[in-house]
């Protein structure tokens, strides 16, 4: 992996993606260590996305790497006109690898082809945010003890949610079993189930989430949002059918747990965060182990 | 060789080039720019609403002194899948071949996500054909499709 980008989800095979699951676990028993001494690591956010840029921050300051850049595209020279690619390529002359994160979709991939060090994509617009697909394994693997064979529901906006479909091409390669939540109008796109259906497995579609709870290892949640729906009446009908609350968990299985990419508006109660099912924030820890272990892959440091 | 081609090329007959035939004829003008043939220093001839035994109407253009790669001349089987390419030498058909679409499409077609980079700053649009028969471009940098009805050329 040693100076490739991250952009697509789909630029790692499963076994590179198995080894920086691997380097995780070291760095999650050893956080602390030195290895980046000498680093500058960019992070630009050309859009806010403050736990994202701590995530990444913490990673590279407990390797004892240097981080530069900004959190906000306002204090940035893109505010005084100038072009992505001109960015990209003068801030690769000051650090050894970018983390960026930008609100134009394919604007990580164009980074990627002109800039002289390796991107991290941490999110372009709708399109990918591959570390958060791998903290996700990661969470997965951490819970369950095995990538394999699960039964995982995605509860939620499945159509336009981003981290849905890499997690969803990243988990075919694992013979999982996808059970399919969401209203009508934001089911999964064809192009995402393809990719299941080259791998030949199975998936179920539902719009009742009590249907799915009793029966897998992964409810992995996500928010619905108003504006993605076409008639303001449907979200007012279907809002308040996914939400989960700790009654509705009961019957679920000793491993079930919950995940969710946070932050949370409504889409899980409050009474479920003291449920030892509920796993959404130590979910969010393990982004920094996975990031600790990306980072020193892609330098040569491991 | 039919007697329709054979009329054709006695008109306005090239002694080395190549001839483009059944190009639908509202196409003609994109074929032109697909190829950048206005800027080529090379003579082109061409017409539109010929008579076509096949199509009804037909356009043709003609070249003298190029002969085209493949790659190039795929370019245009996404407006004229119908076309055939034909190559002269001293007045002599020397090969006819229908046009292919190609596995990839770079530089001449707008990426349809307004959202993609490549419509937000000086970036050369790239996409891969994922499906050939329905005509499906994948964008090499937003990932979206853009599909036949909504294909626009730069
Ligand atoms: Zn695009």
């Amino acid at each position: 992996m040693k100076n490739r980008s991250l952009v697509s989800i789909t630029d790692f095979t499963k076994e590179e993606y198995l080894r920086i699951l691997e380097l995780a676990q070291h760095f999650e028993r050893n956080p602390i260590q030195k290895i980046l001494e000498g680093y500058v690591v960019a992070t630009l956010f050309f859009e806010p996305s403050t736990r994202t840029r701590l995530s990444f921050e913490s990673a590279v300051n407990r390797l004892g790497g240097k981080v530069i850049g900004f959190s906000d595209a306002s204090v940035s020279s893109t505010s005084k006109g100038e072009s992505l690619a001109d960015t990209i390529r003068t801030v690769s002359n000051y650090s050894d690898l970018i983390v960026m994160r930008h609100p134009i979709e394919g604007s990580a991939r164009w980074a990627s082809e002109v800039a002289s060090v390796p991107i991290i994509n941490a999110g372009d617009g709708a399109n990918q945010h591959p570390t958060q697909c791998l903290l996700d394994l990661y969470t997965i693997l951490q819970t369950q003890g095995t990538l394999d064979n699960l039964h995982v529901a995605f509860v939620g906006d499945l159509k336009y949610g981003r981290t849905v479909h890499s997690n969803v091409i990243a988990l075919t390669h694992f013979n999982t079993t996808f059970h399919l939540v969401s209203p009508e109008e934001l089911k999964l796109p064809s192009s995402v189930k393809m990719h299941i259906k080259e791998k030949q497995l199975e998936y179920y579609q539902y719009t009742d989430i009590q249907e799915v709870i009793n029966k897998v290892d992964i409810l992995y949640m996500t928010r619905i949002q108003r504006e993605r729906f076409s008639d303001p009446m449907e979200y007012e009908r279907v809002k308040n059918s996914y939400i989960l609350t700790n009654s509705m968990l009961a019957g679920a299985k000793n491993n079930l747990r919950i995940l969710h990419p946070l932050p949370r508006v409504n889409e899980i109660a409050y009474d479920v965060d003291a449920n030892p099912k509920a796993y959404y924030f130590q979910q969010a820890l393990n982004g920094v182990y996975v990031r600790q272990a990306l980072i020193a892959s892609i330098l040569g440091l491991v | 060789m039919s007697n329709e081609g054979r009329k054709e090329l006695i008109v306005s007959a090239i002694e080395n080039g190549t001839v483009i035939d059944h190009i639908p004829t509202h196409a003609v003008l994109q074929v032109m720019r697909i190829l950048n043939l206005e800027q080529s220093p090379h003579q082109v001839l061409f017409g539109v609403n010929l008579e076509s035994k096949k199509y009804g109407r037909k356009g043709i253009i003609k070249v003298r002194d190029k002969f085209f790669d493949s790659i190039e001349i795929n370019k245009i089987a996404l407006v004229a899948p119908t076309a055939t390419l034909i190559e002269i030498r001293d007045f002599e058909v020397v090969s006819k071949k229908n046009v292919e679409i190609p596995d990839t499409v770079e530089g001449f077609v707008k990426c349809f996500n307004p959202r993609c980079i490549t419509n937000h700053e000086e970036v050369p649009t790239r996409f891969m054909v994922v499906d050939k028969e329905n005509l499906k471009l994948l964008c090499h940098y937003c990932e979206k499709i853009t599909k036949k009805e909504n294909i626009v050329f730069l």
